[in-house]
């Protein structure tokens, strides 16, 4: 079996959000990442190819973005990927993306295909499901776990109040969330030395049209600054909250 | 042409998040005046389905199979955009949870349309039909225009006021032909807690970080959550550590909520924290270190020992209660 880990390249959390003009992000000094989502997703496949010999044969990673995205693709084949695929373009919203990912699926067969529940940057949470509906493939959303057990395959996934366990067929997709892995795995010297050897195929875009763009962006809306209180009287706050805020 | 809404059940009844989005559904109807239509799956009864009328629905489309029993995501999106298409919807609303997470991107592909992931407003303009939505985990925020001829919102749970139109919906039991090969989803156990507040529903929310230092001290906290009526919560390493169920963990990897009230115990304030609990309508922050960044996203703070404070909030709840 071939697992797929879909990746994209995201400023880490930590770093300030700029823009310039209205509709542009100013990207000077930002830290560009793996998704977090998909670092771990990454982790667990990685996980599954060790504990499976012989039944996982490869882990490849696919990311549609421009070459500046290449660090962050050679840093997941520095954590172990096997292989990289590069829709060489520029993601412009989740529709095109996941159409650009239908095409690279539909041509090397993947068993697994694994996705994040959301990219930190649009926080849109639909590149993978729109791309299992694009391969007409069945999906898994929520999935907190994945395990195999000689050779049969159980997704956790988390509902309102608990969790199922739940099988589909292959090929799936599976939408990854919090538990799938619990610390992602890092890139030795010896995984950065052998990354820099392993291929990343560049594929040409399919000409696919987005359905949405970003017209401005704005940032939060300000802050009135922190009204304290007192801690010797905790009646003053209980007080705001239930007759002025009307909140208790 | 209608407004299509997507009302979720659980264990067939609806509840107030339900109520939001035919409220919002009903807010978008108005723009491009138009009726709104909800369609349900599952067994539901007539009753039941009859109170989404008061929130603005002008039909419900109810469709119960037992083949629809579990969530999956192929066959649900396979009913909607069958009735999407009868029903000439324009623009179809669903939850931004769990279950609108998994059908809305199927939807997508299915109608060509669209999506506005996760908005809390109603759209600026319908023409240029425009949304907007935090992006950034909550560092931003974008106006998006959906350019296709269908759009797709998915609407953030606590971010729209229920609206009573005091109408009445009708009721239509649809005798659905499903494809039953595209159920591929075999559910095989199930566990679930029952008659607990949800995180995500809860109104209130006391959560704690670090700063309560130890899992043995986490009583009076659960009795704040408890008295206030709210569930609780807390940050990401104190549910690494196993000092609280994973259930609890809020922030960018955790649980994104937007409760009326968060109370913040013991939590510094991390982006990743904050990313989750941002949307919260007003965030009251407790910490013994008066420069802690928490308090830059809270409206109300308390600068003092945790295990001090909590009981003070306690007594000074109950003392409401009496007087
Ligand atoms: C990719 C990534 C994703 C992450 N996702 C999340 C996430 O989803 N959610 C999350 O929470 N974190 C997340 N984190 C971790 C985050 O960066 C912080 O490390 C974490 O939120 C800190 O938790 P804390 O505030 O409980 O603990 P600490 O940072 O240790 O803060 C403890 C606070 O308690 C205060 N305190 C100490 N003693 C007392 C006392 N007696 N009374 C009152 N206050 C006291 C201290 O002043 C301090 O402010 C993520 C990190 C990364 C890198
Ligand atoms: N440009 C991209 N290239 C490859 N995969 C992506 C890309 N953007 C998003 N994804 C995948 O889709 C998931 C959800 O992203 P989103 O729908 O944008 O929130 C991510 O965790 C990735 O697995």
């Amino acid at each position: 079996m071939k697992i797929l880990v879909c990746i994209s390249n995201v400023p880490d959390t930590t770093t300030k959000i700029k823009f310039t003009g209205d509709n542009e992000l100013d990207t000077t000094g930002i830290q560009w990442v793996i998704n977090p989502w998909d670092e771990l997703s990454l982790t667990r496949a990685l996980e599954l190819k060790d504990s499976n010999p012989g039944l996982i044969e490869s882990v490849t990673v696919a990311h549609a973005g421009p070459a500046s995205s290449e660090p962050t693709i050679r840093k997941a084949l520095a954590i172990g990927a096997d292989s990289a695929i590069r829709v060489n373009a520029e993601p412009l919203d989740a529709f095109f993306v996941a159409a650009q990912l239908e095409k690279v699926i539909t041509e090397e067969n993947f068993d697994i295909v694994l996705c994040g529940i959301e990219s930190s940057d649009f926080n849109g949470s639909t590149v993978g499901g729109m791309l299992a509906e694009f391969l007409g493939y069945p999906s898994v959303s929520a999935v907190s776990g994945i395990n195999i057990e000689n050779e049969d395959i159980v997704i956790k996934r988390e509902i309102d109040g608990g969790s199922e366990l739940v099988s589909v067929p292959v090929p799936f997709v599976a939408i990854v969330q919090k538990g799938i892995a619990i610390e992602p795995r890092i890139a030795a010297m010896r995984g950065i030395m052998m990354a820099r050897k392993k291929p990343i195929k560049v594929v040409e875009p399919a000409d696919v049209n987005a359905l949405t763009e970003v017209s401005s962006y704005e940032m939060p809306p300000e802050k009135e600054a922190c009204k304290f209180i007192d801690p010797d009287n905790p009646e003053e706050l209980i007080d705001i909250l239930q007759n002025k805020e009307k909140l208790i | 042409m209608s407004v299509l809404v997507y009302t979720e059940n659980w264990d067939g009844k609806f509840k107030k998040l339900s109520f939001e989005l035919v409220s919002y559904a009903y807010g978008v109807a108005s723009m491009i005046d138009t009726d709104v239509v909800a369609v349900s799956i599952g067994d539901v009864d007539d009753g039941e389905l009859e109170k989404l009328g008061n929130y603005g629905a002008k039909k419900v489309i109810s469709v119960n199979k037992e083949e629809l029993k579990g969530l999956d995501s192929q066959a649900y999106a396979a009913v909607i955009s069958e009735i999407a298409g009868r029903e000439e919807a324009a623009v179809l609303v669903l939850s931004n949870n769990n279950t609108g997470k998994a059908v809305a991107p199927r939807l997508s592909v299915k109608l060509n349309a669209g999506v506005g992931a996760g908005v809390s407003k109603l759209p600026s303009s319908t023409d240029p039909f425009t949304v907007y939505k935090r992006v950034y985990s909550g560092n931003a925020y974008a106006n998006i225009v959906i350019k296709s001829d269908i759009k797709i919102l998915t609407l953030e749970q606590n971010s729209f006021e229920v609206n009573e139109t005091g109408g009445n919906a009708e009721i239509e039991q649809m005798d659905y032909d499903l494809d039953e090969s595209l159920v591929k989803t075999e559910i095989r156990d199930v566990s679930k807690q029952t008659g607990k507040l949800l995180l995500t529903d809860a109104e209130i929310v006391v959560s704690g970080g670090r700063g309560m230092k130890s899992p043995d001290n986490w009583q009076p906290l659960v009795e704040l959550a408890e008295l206030l009526g709210g569930a609780t919560a807390c940050s990401r390493p104190v549910s690494d550590e196993g000092w609280r169920p994973h259930e609890e963990h809020t922030g960018q990897t955790g649980k994104i909520i937007a409760p009326n009230l968060y109370i913040a115990v013991g939590i510094s304030g991390a982006t990743q924290h904050i990313a989750g609990v941002s949307s919260s309508k007003c965030i009251v922050a407790v910490n013994n270190d008066k420069d802690a960044p928490v308090f830059e996203s809270a409206k109300y703070g308390i600068v003092g020992d945790a295990m001090k404070v909590l009981p003070g909030l306690i007594e000074a709840v109950k003392n409401t209660r009496t007087s």
